[in-house]
């Protein structure tokens, strides 16, 4: 596996800095990793110093715990709570109004989460109904992404087929080294990324500088220790609907959506209108809804997923079989957020896995 | 136009919901222009008979009089709300069910004899017909300003039925318990209060009772994987809401 593109610059920390500042310059809201409450979050950052600082991050079912590494290390930390789907997504959106959303910039976006992006893509931004809110941020959004050296325990990129090397979808890519003096490989993926590394202090990549990240590239694929079942998963869990692990799953499942918010690529949706006391004012907003909430299957006459085995069925399933049947795509991408946040610790490989097996001749 | 009336009635409980009502300043002034305050003994002197089209209650029913009461307030209103943890779970006052009245009223009362108790203490939705109710000990302000908007615009309110943890999420809080930081009962507490006690760094405790169709029991294993003792789950879980419709009332008993 060669993952490493033709000729790369390198920068070190200080053009990192420098990139932030570039991009702020361009008027654009730069949003990045920063460590805040025990946590790597994403939020809208001043400056580069604001990016964490030598920290990492120890995932496992339903932990997440962070730790002072001996370098200083900015982007090894994988599986946080948050994903970059609430900066094209938001939380919650007026969608009766017009809105000038300013341009974004992206910094330290994972391989996995560029795949999400590309999944969003499918689900937002596709003919005949495009969202033309999804677009207004996603369109103009510039995406720095960078190679996962160092994935998390709850990491399955390789097995999804996301990671842990970037592919594209991105306007520039980092590679992050920190032995031998602490510095990223970048390479540009558009002209538009071309056009901000040509602004960048940088020198050129010596050969052996890449093929050593291709080597780490290499060895963080092979070090991953979950994988999905290597099987058609469409048609695994179109066959599992009766299986008796869903009701299994739930009396773990505690029903709380964790897993739909955390997951960079969930996207459903409800909408709710709100009024003043004088019903002078009426305004229409959407906001993140999941399958794991009473509400959300309710039509005329009640809920229709009354039981938690149905509901995480309907999560899993569609996540990992029906999506390909409406979006082309699997729905996972492999992050491990839903395994890492579920405070119950159900891990979505290893479900996969138990109805694999549950197939097997005995 | 004729103004829609409303009435505030208290049973036994604290006030704190029902001063969530005048907690809305900059509302207040809307609220009593678009709606006719008959009966608000917290708020105003002025007590005007019914019927009421639209009438908050705060508190459980524990006395023989406040099942009686109940009763004629549901016949007085249009739309008869429950608001708070009493009157939708019972309140903190039902932890005596299945514990031993008689002694606490020994303990407490100087003429224990003069009590009129009820055996158990319920919530409203017990009794009589409610067609709302707002969760939470106390009440959310922005909850009960989204409830009397949409009474008075005819539109259905649109009450949250899931967990706190989506509130959490949205919110952008880091999970306390996948931190570690401290017990929650998020993941089975009803939404609503916008995740208000992880936000502070405090796990939630229960204050709006059991999400719809969420088995409070389930928390139990999630919380002795990472530690807690049984006895500090339990007192987790006997919090206010020890009253709501299909949780099992557990007493005061033997730690309270
Ligand atoms: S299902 Fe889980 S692992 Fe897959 S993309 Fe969503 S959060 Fe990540
Ligand atoms: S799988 Fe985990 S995170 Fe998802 S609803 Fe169930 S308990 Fe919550
Ligand atoms: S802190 Fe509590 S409410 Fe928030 S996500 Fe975690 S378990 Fe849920
Ligand atoms: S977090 Fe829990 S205890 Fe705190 S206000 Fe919300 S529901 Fe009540």
């Amino acid at each position: 596996m060669r993952t490493h593109r033709p000729a790369p610059a390198v920068i070190d920390r200080n053009g990192l800095d420098q990139l932030v500042k570039l991009l702020i310059a361009d008027g654009r809201t730069v949003i990045g990793p920063v460590e805040r409450d025990g946590a790597i979050v994403l939020d809208e950052i001043e400056s580069g110093a604001e990016l964490p600082d030598g920290v990492g991050a120890e995932t496992g079912p339903g932990r997440y715990r962070l730790h002072r590494r001996a370098d200083r290390a900015v982007f090894n930390h994988a599986a946080g709570p948050q994903s970059w789907k609430r900066f094209v997504h938001p939380v919650r959106q007026r969608v009766d109004a017009p809105e000038e959303p300013r341009p974004l910039a992206f910094i330290g976006v994972r391989p996995c989460d560029l795949a999400a992006l590309s999944v969003l893509d499918g689900v937002f931004g596709a003919a005949p109904h495009p969202d033309r809110r999804y677009q207004a941020r996603r369109d103009r959004a510039f995406v720095v992404a960078v190679d996962c050296v160092e994935p998390g325990a709850t990491c399955f990129c390789a097995s999804a087929g996301t990671g842990p090397a970037a592919t594209g979808g991105y306007d520039l890519v980092l590679t992050e080294r920190v032995e031998g003096g602490h510095r990223f490989l970048v390479s540009a993926g558009t002209v538009e990324g071309e056009e901000v590394l040509e602004r960048l202090t940088r020198r050129n990549a010596t050969r052996e500088e890449a093929a050593e990240a291709d080597r780490a590239l290499r060895g963080a694929a092979e070090s991953m220790e979950r994988s999905l079942p290597a099987t058609d998963l469409r048609a695994l869990l179109a066959r599992s609907r009766r299986s008796e692990r869903w009701q299994e799953i739930a009396d773990r499942c505690l029903a709380c959506a964790n897993c739909t918010m955390v997951c960079p690529t969930c996207f459903c949706t409800t909408v709710e209108d709100v009024t003043d006391l004088r019903g002078g004012r009426a305004e229409r907003w959407r906001r993140w809804d999941s399958c794991f909430d009473p509400d959300f299957s309710y039509t005329a006459g009640g809920t229709v997923r009354t039981s938690v085995a149905s509901r995480y069925r309907q999560w899993m399933s569609h996540k990992l079989g029906t999506w390909h049947d409406q979006f082309g795509t699997s729905g996972c991408v492999g992050c491990g957020r839903c395994i890492a946040w579920c405070p119950a610790g159900i891990d979505i490989t290893a479900e996969a896995a138990a109805l694999a097996r549950e197939e097997e001749p005995r | 136009m004729r103004r829609p009336s409303l009435a505030v009635w208290k049973l036994t409980s604290c006030d704190g919901c029902q001063l969530t009502l005048l907690d809305c300043e900059d509302e207040l002034l809307d609220i009593a222009d678009a709606v006719e305050i008959r009966h608000f003994p917290e708020a105003t002197r002025r007590d005007l008979p019914g019927p009421f089209d639209v009438s908050l209650v705060e508190g459980s029913i524990s006395t023989p009089a406040e099942a009686e009461r109940i009763r004629r307030i549901r016949e007085e209103s249009g739309v008869l709300v429950a608001i708070g943890a009493c009157a939708t779970a019972g309140g903190y006052q039902a932890l005596r069910n299945g514990a031993d009245l008689e002694a606490f009223q020994r303990i407490v009362y100087p003429r224990p004899e003069a009590i009129r108790s009820l055996d158990r203490v319920s919530p409203v939705a017990a009794h009589v017909e409610v067609d709302y109710e707002l969760h939470g000990c106390p009440i959310d302000r922005r909850a009960l300003l989204g409830l009397l908007s949409a009474l008075l615009n005819g539109r259905r309110p649109d009450l949250p039925a899931g967990s706190v943890c989506a509130e959490c999420k949205q919110r952008g809080v880091n999970c306390l318990l996948v931190l570690g930081r401290a017990p929650c009962l998020g993941p089975v507490t009803r939404a609503g209060c916008g995740a208000l006690c992880p936000a502070y760094d405090r796990g939630c405790y229960g204050c709006a009772g059991p999400a719809e169709s969420a088995r409070p029991e389930a928390i139990v294993p999630v919380l002795r994987r990472r530690g807690h003792g049984d006895a500090a789950i339990r007192r987790l879980l006997r919090g206010c809401t020890t009253a709501a419709p299909g949780r099992d009332s557990e007493g005061a008993d033997d730690d309270a």
